[in-house]
């Protein structure tokens, strides 16, 4: 098994969230990983991407080739778009649609969405409001990975305990609550 | 033993931990600041009594460094590759003094300018000073290596580099880690004249420098980490240096790699195994995260051997990181494309953060200006160098570390005005108190700008050594109290200060404000930690 996955979003929207739960639910299971994060200017409010691997085998580049990665996965729709050249043609899109906006020329929302429609393989998920309906804004982020989990292939339960094992400082309360963002999110994507 | 997951930056953290060092020594700069960190918060460094506080900038942390090294104990001082040349007189030096306790520079190299004003290559700096390299390719060797440096680093007694490139910096794997060891106790240099360079002495410490160039080749060829895989397609020649070699790797899964292979990542380059590949091989392929040293010295002046492909025929891009699809073309292997990025997706920038002081700072600074032609504000690093792009475009020049005064002064000498410097708090401590001085000195028609949000924040928001002190700085220096003058850059303020600033501009001399407000990160970081805490 060997998942490559670009993780995409805007400084400070804490993709490496994402990236942590698959990396260490990837790691109890196992299996070998790299994952390649942008530390430093472009975290302050500029456009970010991680690159995740996951594999049964060695890991050789820390960067997955352009064209080879079979998923991206965007906390913000217009950053989904931006890493399609990286994109295998069997690909999966997996993205939030609620925008951040900091720029003055941020293009129509509906665009961005047609865009995202175009890609044979896509999920388009609002995980804002879904956050927000389970009064849970801060777990968007598990939300978009709860409907990307049939695709990160790594098993439910084993996704799960990454949650618990990343959010385990934080308590109970927090655990629950993105627990229950990743359901919902997976229900989503079903 | 179950692995760790750790950035590279940070399995060189631990690394130095479990190899017994008793001091890092650093000054934020990414892709290295992420070193410093994990040993600050490491439980096991504080148990262990590891110092680890940040210093004022590069020079002082590779002075320091070289001052435990001296009294017999193991120092790490760890830097950006731009922070090398703020530190290159010591470092320079130091391969002459030579290390008593076990000495490691780690140097951070930014190809491709993610974060960074240009992508120097540091092993070129410590080829310069005849000091051995060590270029790990993944994060598991960037572990073993610093374990193995400082033990050649006390066998030749010799400061070692560990170089890196951003993406080893900054990219996690499983690390198994090695047993812990004690630290040095502290033991003198047995020739208390090692450190002393005059000229009698440096003469003596630089020909024992050259003669052990010898030994540290050996060292390279026999280290193990350098590596000579053979393949029986000898048609073609390959040589890798640091991370290049993942970068091949990944393009032939399963090592179906036919070519024979010199994987470096020691040096001086172990010319026996370069020897080797050249003598058994058509023609010569070299990958380099960085510049093309290895690359330049196969071809020599002429270029009259064998064909050698690289950076320098264009086989490779000249400039920038590499990648697996550009070593796939330089194989002349299929690549993919993907899909293209449509049209309407804009570029996004970094910004400053909604609610930074710098914004009012520069707002203001802009409407203070307006009367006169654009092009009179000296910068340097920071956060506030983004004032640089739209919509604020205040500031004209980014160079290095304190430019933004210098320069200013400068330009003031030339006859312009008036002539600006934006510096950060941090930057001022870092590199801008010697201008300051050289401009108090002159009474050079200057005004300063300390942009003070208490941290060092492009970096992450670590301490400032400039923090309680700036005021007294510039007194000590000798700027008028009356011409050093603190405001709030928030918005309601605006206007007072649009004429606080209108006014020091007017006045010809030396002036220096300061607008202080916290940075809002390091704010809404601490209240964070504060919640977590209750």
């Amino acid at each position: 098994m060997k998942k490559d996955i670009i993780l995409a979003g805007v400084g400070g929207q804490g993709i490496l969230s994402i990236a942590a739960c698959i990396g260490l639910a990837a790691v109890s299971a196992g299996m070998n990983l790299k994952q390649a994060e942008v530390h430093g200017m472009s975290q302050r409010g500029g456009d970010v991407q991680s690159h995740l691997r996951i594999s049964d085998d060695e890991i050789h580049s820390d960067l997955i080739p352009q064209g080879k990665a079979d998923m991206i996965i965007s906390v913000e729709p217009m950053e989904s778009l931006r890493y399609l050249p990286m994109l295998d043609s069997d690909g999966w899109v997996i993205t939030n649609i609620a925008p951040f906006v900091n720029i003055s020329n941020y293009p129509s929302v509906e665009e961005i969405i047609k865009e995202i429609e175009k890609v044979p393989n896509h999920i388009a998920i609002d995980a804002d409001k879904i956050a927000k309906e389970i009064k849970s804004v801060k777990s968007a982020n598990m939300v978009i990975l709860g409907a990307a989990s049939k695709h990160v292939g790594i098993s439910y339960e084993e996704l799960q305990n990454g949650v618990r094992m990343l959010f385990k400082k934080k308590g109970e309360d927090v655990i629950n609550a993105n627990l229950r963002a990743l359901d919902e999110g997976r229900k989503f994507a079903i | 033993m179950q692995k760790l997951l750790l950035l590279g930056d940070e399995a060189i953290a631990q690394a130095a931990i479990d190899a017994g060092i008793s001091g890092i020594y650093a000054y934020p700069g990414t892709p290295s600041t992420e070193i410093t960190e994990f040993v600050q918060h490491s439980r096991e460094a504080k148990e262990k009594g590891i110092r680890s506080a940040w210093s004022t900038n590069e020079k002082t942390a590779m002075e320091a460094a070289l001052g435990m090294s001296y009294a017999g104990k193991r120092a790490m001082v760890c830097m950006k590759h731009v922070g090398l040349n703020v530190a290159a007189d010591p470092f320079v030096n130091s391969a002459i003094t030579g290390a008593n306790g076990g000495l490691i520079i780690v140097a951070a190299d930014d190809p491709s300018m993610h974060s960074s004003q240009n992508e120097q290559d540091s092993r070129a700096f410590a080829k310069f000073a005849l000091m051995p390299v060590l270029e790990p390719s993944n994060q598991q060797e960037a572990y073993d290596m610093v374990h193995y440096g400082f033990d050649i680093s006390e066998k030749y007694k010799i400061p070692v580099m560990l170089r890196i490139t951003t993406r080893l910096a900054h990219s996690r794997a499983g690390v198994a880690k090695k047993d812990s060891k004690n630290q040095n106790e502290i033991k003198l240099p047995t020739n208390l004249r090692q450190f002393v360079l005059l000229p009698s002495i440096a003469r003596k410490q630089y020909k024992s420098l050259l003669e052990n160039q010898t030994p540290f080749e050996i060292e390279s060829e026999n280290s193990g980490f350098n590596q000579y895989i053979d393949g029986k397609n000898k048609k073609l020649g390959i040589i890798t240096t640091g991370i290049a070699y993942n970068y091949l790797m990944e393009n032939y899964p399963g090592n179906t790699l036919e070519h024979p292979l010199l994987k470096i990542t020691q040096y001086p380059v172990p010319r026996k195994l370069v020897d080797k590949l050249y003598n058994e091989c058509e023609e010569i392929l070299v990958l380099e995260e960085g510049s093309p040293m290895i690359e330049e010295l196969l071809r020599g002046l002429l270029d009259k051997g064998k064909k050698i492909f690289g950076r320098l025929d264009g086989t490779v891009p000249r400039d920038g990181e590499l990648n697996p699809v550009i070593v796939a073309k330089a194989m002349g292997l299929k690549t993919e494309e993907g899909l293209n990025i449509p049209g309407n997706v804009v570029g996004r920038p970094p910004s400053l953060c909604a609610g930074c002081p710098h914004i009012d700072s520069v707002v203001a600074l802009n409407q203070a200006l307006a009367k006169y032609a654009k092009g009179n504000v000296f910068s340097d690093i920071g956060c506030y160098t983004l004032a640089a792009l739209p919509p604020y475009e205040s500031i004209n020049s980014c160079v290095d570390m304190g430019a933004s005064i210098t320069m200013a002064k400068g330009a003031a000498d030339a006859g312009l005005k008036p002539a600006v410097a934006v510096i950060g708090d941090s930057t001022f401590t870092h590199s801008g108190i010697t201008g300051l001085l050289d401009a108090v000195n002159d009474k050079s028609n200057i005004t300063v700008v300390i942009l003070d949000n208490a941290t060092t924040g492009m970096t992450g928001g670590q301490n400032s050594s400039a923090f309680g002190h700036i005021e007294n700085i510039c007194k000590g220096l000798g700027v008028e109290e009356e011409h050093i003058i603190v405001m709030n850059p928030i918005r309601s303020k605006n206007e007072e200060n649009i004429a606080i600033i209108k006014k020091e501009l007017e006045y010809d001399g030396v002036s220096v404000l300061i607008p202080r407000r916290e940075c809002i990160q390091t704010i809404a970081r601490k209240s964070k930690e504060k919640r977590a805490g209750k």
